[in-house]
């Protein structure tokens, strides 16, 4: 586990700027304490805890059997965990389960609907047994169908529409009551990229007005939806931070790759007599250019020191670049088994 | 209340607004009607005194009817739900275990008694030829159906039992059956034990379903009968319930 030491959040991490940022009001909108849930003998989530503040959108990231859908079920309230506790708006998720009802809209992986009812009628019917009076229902049912453009296929049987469509109902149902929680698990799964796109633009301009706890393991939905990652792995919360700190604290390990015109040998004793860089490697590129991936030592920033090499020697170069570390080497990295967890 | 209503309106809609309803009630008609045809033609040119519900309930076919309707009737309503993970967002609403559980049983009822509703128009044809006052008398009408009613009862609160521990409708199905093929046993046993003062053979005689249902039949309501009936159902619903929350203790 130690090279997921570096990225778990420090304990003293939570207690000043950021609890100042989470909690404005004191208190946020999800609490989640020491949360557990075992199967069994399998731990499925262990020992978690996380806040996220009203308004938030937060990504859950992580690879399949992390915990991820567990963990969103016993936020939904649909099972408890064996222990710690969950509050969503300051209500006990098990003691206060109406008051948190009416607080979360919530859709399950796979996003389930009775494909025999149509459109409108599902939504109708989902929103009377959210406790919505008949009035009240029809109003928020036409409005929803407006906001995920529903209104074309609002007479349609569900089982009938694209994936796409069928994912913009099980939208729709989450939003009918006016949530100030939205709980979406895993909500672009299996759509082409175009529903993607649009999925992703729904729940974009959800911010702000709810806040919305997203699972996923695709990244790039992360790094484009959410203002903050919560990486799961194994069970438990290894992460959490917006997608740029995190890229920022990986910065230190990035390599710098130039591409220079000069005879090998000459290239490789000039790297050698650099202390800063520790490590490197030249290999032959398109024309009479090397390619060289030049390890810093820790943080220290190598291109204007290459820049300067070349320039001193007189030799062309036509690439200098840092590689950046996506969130996907970071993800790739938190999630990799250790040497010691290989070897058990 | 209104979540209640909500949720059997929707169940309804799922038994009446889907071909397989319309099969399943096509299919009792059918029995039904073919009972009938073999009563009439056995009694026929030969005076007979009881009336003829109680015949009716003497053929195998009333049973047979029972024993396959109530598996096929109930084996949808919870398994479905659990396979196609609807359940998740039902149960996350702001509904209760119990009225998820009698919303579902309430609708099977409503569609097992008007699947039954047949049954009366052949009592009428049967009036109709035989102009004797005594075939179609209200009494008799109402018990029976208050037998229907109640054995109904306990055979669809078995069928939901088993909907709820199963995750395929056609585990549901075949567990519903052979439990209710248990029970019916149960009473070809009562039948094969002599009466005596014995413990064992008097609650065995609690599950005599043929003696039960001949008085009812008869228009003869036995109340011991009734509240076994009652209490079987309520028994199965009540196991239900502990089922469907058993996910938050597992």
């Amino acid at each position: 586990m130690k090279a997921l030491a570096n990225f778990c959040w420090p304990e003293d991490d939570f207690s000043g700027y950021n609890r100042a940022r989470i909690f404005p009001d004191g208190k946020g909108m999800i609490e989640v304490t020491n949360l557990t849930k075992r199967y069994g003998s399998r731990t499925a989530v262990n020992d978690i805890s996380f806040t996220v503040a009203r308004g938030e959108i937060v990504g859950l990231l992580g690879p399949n059997g992390a915990g991820k859908s567990t963990t969103m079920r016993m936020l939904s309230g649909f099972m408890p965990g064996t222990s710690g506790t969950v509050r969503v708006a300051g209500f006990d998720v098990f003691h206060d389960a109406d008051e948190v009802r009416r607080r979360i809209g919530y859709m399950p992986e796979n996003n389930p609907l009775y494909p025999e009812m149509r459109v409108r009628e599902y939504l109708k019917f989902r929103a009377r047994l959210k406790g919505l009076g008949w009035k009240k229902s029809r109003d928020r049912v036409a409005t929803v169908m407006q906001q995920c453009s529903l209104t074309d296929v609002s007479g349609r049987v569900i089982g009938q529409l694209s994936k796409g469509y069928k994912q913009r109902v099980g939208l729709a149902d989450a939003l009918v009551h006016e949530p100030e929680l939205i709980i979406l698990d895993e909500p672009t799964i299996g759509l082409d990229p175009h529903q993607i796109r649009s999925v992703r633009t729904l729940i974009k301009s959800l911010a702000g007005k709810h806040t919305v706890l997203i699972s996923t393991h695709i990244l790039p939905e992360v790094e484009m939806m959410c203002g903050r990652v919560l990486i799961m792995f194994g069970g438990r919360v290894l992460a959490s931070d917006t997608p740029e700190n995190l890229q920022r604290r990986m910065a230190g390990g990035s390599q710098v790759i130039a591409e220079i015109a000069a005879p090998e040998s000459v290239l490789r004793a000039a790297w050698e007599l650099l202390p800063e860089v520790v490590q490197f490697d030249v290999s032959p590129a398109e024309g009479d250019y090397l390619r060289c991936a030049l390890t810093p030592r820790d943080g220290f920033d190598l291109r204007p020191l290459v820049a300067k090499v070349a320039h001193d020697h007189g030799w062309p170069v036509r690439e200098l670049t840092r590689t950046r570390h996506s969130l996907e080497d970071i993800y790739v990295q938190v999630t990799k088994p250790t040497q010691e967890e290989e070897n058990e | 209340m209104n979540v209640f209503l909500t949720l059997l309106r929707r169940e309804l809609a799922s038994f009446f607004l889907s071909l397989s309803g319309y099969v399943i009630i096509a299919a009792i008609t059918l029995l039904i009607g073919l009972s009938f045809v073999v009563l009439i033609t056995g009694i026929a040119g030969q005076p007979f005194t009881a009336p003829v519900t109680e015949m009716f309930y003497s053929t195998f076919y009333f049973w047979l009817i029972l024993l396959l309707a109530s598996p096929v009737i109930t084996m949808r309503l919870f398994a479905l739900e659990r396979a196609s993970g609807t359940f998740e967002t039902l149960m996350t609403t702001l509904v209760s275990d119990l009225q998820v559980v009698t919303a579902k049983f309430a609708a099977a009822i409503i569609f097992y008694l008007v699947a039954w509703l047949p049954l009366l128009g052949c009592l009428f044809i049967v009036q109709h030829f035989t102009d004797q006052g005594g075939t179609l008398d209200a009494g008799t009408v109402g018990g029976m159906y208050l037998g229907i009613f109640l054995i109904g009862c306990v055979f669809l609160s078995l069928g939901c039992l088993a909907s709820a521990i199963s995750q395929s409708q056609m585990t549901a199905a075949m567990i519903s059956f052979v439990l209710g093929v248990s029970l019916f046993s149960l009473a070809y046993l009562a039948k094969a034990v002599p009466d005596s003062a014995h413990w064992q053979s008097q609650v065995l005689a609690c599950f005599d379903l043929f003696d039960q249902m001949h008085d009812f039949a008869r228009g003869a309501v036995d109340t011991r009968a009734v509240i076994f009936y009652l209490s079987a159902t309520f028994l199965f619903l009540f196991l239900t319930v502990r089922v469907v929350e058993s996910r938050r203790w597992k």
